[in-house]
C-alpha cells in the first residue's frame, strides 16, 4: 500500500485544520452529527397524482428524451419483446439472472438468448450483444426516470452498459411520482445490499458539441421502455 | 514534481482583453450561454417547490462545513466498511503521489478517466504523464480539449470555445480519420469507436465524484455521455478523487441535490445517467476502490466565516451562464479550471493573494447579482467577492504601506462589503447607482466610468443597473 504513515499525518493535518478553521476545542467524535435534529425540509416529500396519472406522466417524460415508452398489458409481454427484437433487427440478447421467463418466452429462433447466470458473460460477449433485456427497480414519473439498483431480473450493472439496445421493463407499480418517493426507497435498499445504483433518463447523451443534445456517445443509444400495465 | 499553482503574472484583466478581441470565441460561448440559460429558466420554473428545494440545499450544506472534521470521520468508516479504501490528501502534490503510486502498483501505462475539474485542479494528468502513465480522458469534451492541448473553459462544456469544424479537423487530424462531417452526431460515433476499445481494455478508472454519502459510504458520478459509467463499471480499480466538501450527510439528502443540480447545470428533469456506488459490490464493478480526500486550501476556505460558503458550490455552473462578465471574456481568462463567478470567488481563496493572477479575480464581476440569484445552493458570490476584495487591499497594504490606505478602491470596497451584508443597503445601493450611473450609460452600456473605475471601464463595458432589479420585480408582481 502506499503512503502508510505519511497518509495518516495528511489525516491529522486535515483534521486538525478543520478544527482550527471552526474554531473547534475538542477533537470531536461523530456523536455530536448523528445526534443533530434533521435539517428543515419544507419542500415537496410526495406527490398527489394519481396511478393513472403517474403512468402517464411517467410515459410521456421518458418519451421526451427520445426514448419509446409503451404501456402494455402482462399478457402481452413476450410477444412485445420478440416484435422488438425483429423489428430492430436483434439477433443476440442479453439477459440477467432472475429474469421472468415470461420474457423470453415468445422469442423465435433468430434470437440468441444470452444469460448472464450461472456464468457471467465476458466483456466481449456483452459488446458483441446487439441488445439487453431488464427489469428495474423504480421509476419517477416526474423526472422519466428509471433506477436500476441489481436486485433480481436487473443484473450486473456491465449488462446496460455495452449493448447499443435497452429494453427495459417495468410494472406500474414501481412508478413514483416524484423523485423524493424514490429516494426513500433507495435509502433502505442501499442501507440492506449495499448494491450500486444507475438513473437512467433518456439514452446516452451529449451536449458537447455547440450544445446539441447527439444520442448514443458511450451507453446505449436506443432505449425502450415497456411499462406493464397493473392489474385494476 | 511540483503541483502549485504557477504563479502566473497575467491578470484578468490583462487576457480579458485579448480574449474580448477573438470574435470567435466569443460568439461560441454567446451561442451557449443564451442557450443554457433559456433552458435553465424553464427547468427550474417547472418545480414549484425550488425555492425550498435551494433552502434545504443550503441548509444541508451549512451543516457539513460546520461538523466538517467529524462527517469526514463518518465517511471514512463507511467507506472503509463497504469494502473501499480511504487516503487522504493534505495538498495536491500529496494527492498526486497518493494516485500515481496506486496506479504504478497496478503496473499500468494507461488509465481512463471522466471529467473531473479536482483532478484538473491538482494537475493529475501531468503528474501522472511524469510516471509514464497516459491519462485518456473520455469525455467528449475532454477530448477534444486532450487532443487539442488545451485548457477547458467552461465546467459543465468544457469545449464550449471550439465549433464543429474547429472539432472536425481535430479528429482528422489526431484520430486518423479520413473523412468525417462536421455534423454532432458523426462526431460523436467518432469518439465512441474511438474510446470503445479503450474502455474495454482498462484496468485502472479515474474519476471525481459529486457527492459521498457520509452514512453509507456511497459515491456519485452525475453525466451524460455514458462515459462516466464505463469508468466506473469497466475497469478492474476503481481511483476516485473529491474535495473535502463534497460531503452529504444521507441518502435522503438526494432528495434535494438530485433535483438541484441537474436543473441548474444541464438544465434537464435529469440528466442521463446518476452512478451511485457504495464501496465495492461482488461481480459487479470494480473490485478494488480507493477514494482519495483532498483539501488543497479547503480548510483555508472554511476558516474564512465570509468565504466558507464557497465550498457549499455543487459545479452546476449555472452562475457562468448568466454571468455577463463570463460571457464577454469566456473561461480561459480566469487562469484557473475553476472560471465565472464561482471562480473569481473560490480560485483567490485556494491559492491565496500572493498569486496576482488570483488576486485579480474578486475584481472580474460588475456585481449585477445574477449569480446569486440562481445559485442553487444559495452562495451569496457577490457578498464574498467584495469581501474578498477588501482583503486583496487590506493585503496589498500589508505590503504595500500607508499610501493604499487612501486608495479609492481600499475606502470603496470596505464600503461595499458593508452594503453587501445587508439586503436592504444593497437595494438602497443599487437605486442610488441607477441614478448616479445616468451620466455614465450610454447605448445602453457604460462603457466609460470617471477617475479610478476607469481602468475597470476601459477593456470593458457594464451592463448598466436594469431600470428594474429581478427583486422590483418580483415585489411588484406579489
Ligand atoms: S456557485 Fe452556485 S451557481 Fe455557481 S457553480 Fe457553484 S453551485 Fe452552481
Amino acid at each position: 500500500m502506499v503512503g502508510g504513515s505519511a497518509m495518516s499525518g495528511s489525516k491529522n493535518i486535515i483534521l486538525e485544520r478543520i478544527r482550527q478553521a471552526l474554531k473547534k476545542e475538542d477533537s470531536g467524535t461523530t456523536d455530536d452529527i448523528l445526534t443533530l435534529p434533521d435539517i428543515e425540509r419544507s419542500y415537496e416529500q410526495q406527490s398527489n397524482l394519481s396511478d393513472e396519472q403517474k403512468l402517464h406522466l411517467f410515459a410521456e417524460r421518458v418519451n421526451e428524451y427520445r426514448a419509446i415508452t409503451e404501456v402494455i398489458d402482462e399478457e402481452e409481454i413476450g410477444e412485445r419483446i420478440q416484435s422488438i427484437c425483429s423489428v430492430s433487427g436483434i439477433k443476440s440478447l442479453a439477459v440477467p439472472g432472475g429474469i421472468e421467463e415470461k420474457w423470453v418466452s415468445a422469442l423465435d429462433s433468430g434470437v440468441r438468448l444470452l444469460r448472464d447466470e450461472p456464468e457471467p458473460l465476458t466483456k466481449e460477449e456483452l459488446n458483441n450483444a446487439a441488445a439487453v433485456l431488464t427489469g428495474a427497480f423504480l421509476g419517477v414519473a416526474q423526472t422519466g426516470t428509471i433506477i436500476l439498483n441489481g436486485g433480481p431480473g436487473q443484473g450486473r450493472r456491465i449488462l446496460t452498459l455495452l449493448p447499443d439496445f435497452h429494453i427495459c421493463v417495468i410494472r406500474q407499480e414501481q412508478i413514483t411520482g416524484i423523485l423524493p418517493e424514490a429516494i426513500i426507497q433507495l435509502d433502505m435498499a442501499v442501507k440492506e445490499s449495499g448494491k450500486p445504483v444507475t438513473m437512467i433518463s433518456g439514452p446516452s447523451a451529449t451536449s458537447d458539441i455547440e450544445l446539441n443534445r447527439v444520442e448514443g456517445v458511450h451507453g446505449p443509444r436506443r432505449l425502450h421502455v415497456l411499462v406493464i400495465k397493473q392489474k385494476s | 514534481m511540483n503541483n502549485k499553482p504557477a504563479l502566473n503574472p497575467i491578470t484578468f484583466e490583462q487576457s480579458a482583453g485579448s480574449y474580448l478581441a477573438d470574435t470567435q470565441l466569443r460568439r461560441n460561448i454567446g451561442h451557449a450561454t443564451q442557450t443554457i440559460r433559456a433552458k435553465r429558466a424553464t427547468a427550474v420554473g417547472e418545480l414549484p417547490d425550488w425555492e425550498e428545494l435551494r433552502e434545504a440545499g443550503r441548509l444541508t450544506k451549512e451543516r457539513v462545513m460546520n461538523n466538517l472534521d467529524e462527517y469526514l470521520l463518518q465517511l471514512e468508516e463507511s467507506v472503509i466498511k463497504a469494502g473501499g479504501h480511504v487516503h487522504w490528501a493534505a495538498d495536491g502534490e500529496d494527492a498526486n503521489r497518493i494516485i500515481t503510486g496506486l496506479v504504478k502498483e497496478k503496473g499500468v501505462t494507461e488509465v481512463v478517466k471522466v471529467k473531473s475539474i479536482t483532478t484538473d485542479e491538482i494537475k493529475l494528468n501531468d503528474a501522472l504523464e511524469n510516471e509514464g502513465i497516459h491519462a485518456l480522458e473520455t469525455d467528449l469534451a475532454e477530448l477534444i480539449v486532450q487532443l487539442a492541448g488545451d485548457e477547458p473553459s467552461h465546467i459543465l462544456v468544457p469545449a464550449i470555445h471550439k465549433n464543429r469544424s474547429e472539432i472536425r479537423d481535430l479528429f482528422k487530424e489526431k484520430l486518423n480519420i479520413e473523412h468525417l462531417s462536421d455534423k454532432p452526431a458523426d462526431l460523436a460515433e467518432a469518439a465512441r469507436l474511438y474510446l470503445r476499445k479503450n474502455f474495454l481494455k482498462a484496468k485502472v478508472g479515474i474519476s471525481g465524484a459529486n457527492f459521498a454519502v457520509a452514512e453509507t459510504g456511497t459515491v456519485v458520478v452525475v453525466e451524460s455521455e455514458g462515459n462516466g459509467r464505463m469508468c466506473t463499471t469497466l475497469p478492474d480499480t476503481l481511483i476516485t478523487l473529491m474535495g473535502i466538501e463534497k460531503i452529504i450527510p444521507k441518502w435522503q439528502d438526494f432528495e434535494v441535490f438530485m433535483q438541484l443540480l441537474p436543473r441548474s447545470s444541464t438544465a434537464e428533469r435529469m440528466n442521463p445517467y446518476n452512478n451511485f456506488w457504495t464501496g465495492i459490490s461482488d461481480g459487479d464493478g470494480p473490485q478494488e476502490f480507493h477514494l482519495v480526500l483532498l483539501d488543497n486550501g479547503r480548510t483555508k476556505v472554511l476558516a474564512d466565516e465570509t468565504g466558507r460558503q464557497t465550498l457549499f458550490c455543487i459545479r452546476c455552473s449555472a452562475c457562468l451562464n448568466v454571468c455577463p462578465v463570463y460571457e464577454r471574456t469566456g473561461g480561459h481568462a480566469y487562469h484557473s479550471v475553476y472560471p465565472g463567478p464561482i471562480g473569481a470567488i473560490l480560485t483567490p481563496q485556494l491559492r491565496g493573494f500572493e498569486d496576482p493572477s488570483a488576486a485579480s479575480l474578486p475584481y472580474a464581476s460588475s456585481l449585477c447579482g445574477a449569480c446569486y440569484e440562481v445559485c442553487p445552493v444559495k452562495i451569496n458570490i457577490p457578498e464574498v467577492l467584495v469581501h474578498l476584495r477588501g482583503k486583496v487591499v487590506d493585503y496589498k497594504n500589508e505590503k504595500g504601506g500607508i499610501r493604499h490606505k487612501t486608495d479609492t478602491i481600499h475606502i470603496g470596497m470596505k464600503f461595499m462589503a458593508r452594503t453587501f451584508q445587508s439586503r436592504n443597503r444593497y437595494e438602497r445601493l443599487q437605486r442610488m447607482g441607477k441614478i448616479g450611473q445616468k451620466l455614465f450609460v450610454k447605448d445602453g452600456a457604460i462603457s466609460r466610468l470617471p477617475g479610478e473605475l476607469a481602468k475597470w471601464t476601459s477593456i470593458r463595458d457594464i451592463k448598466p443597473i436594469p431600470k428594474q432589479t429581478f427583486r422590483e420585480w418580483w415585489g411588484d408582481r406579489q
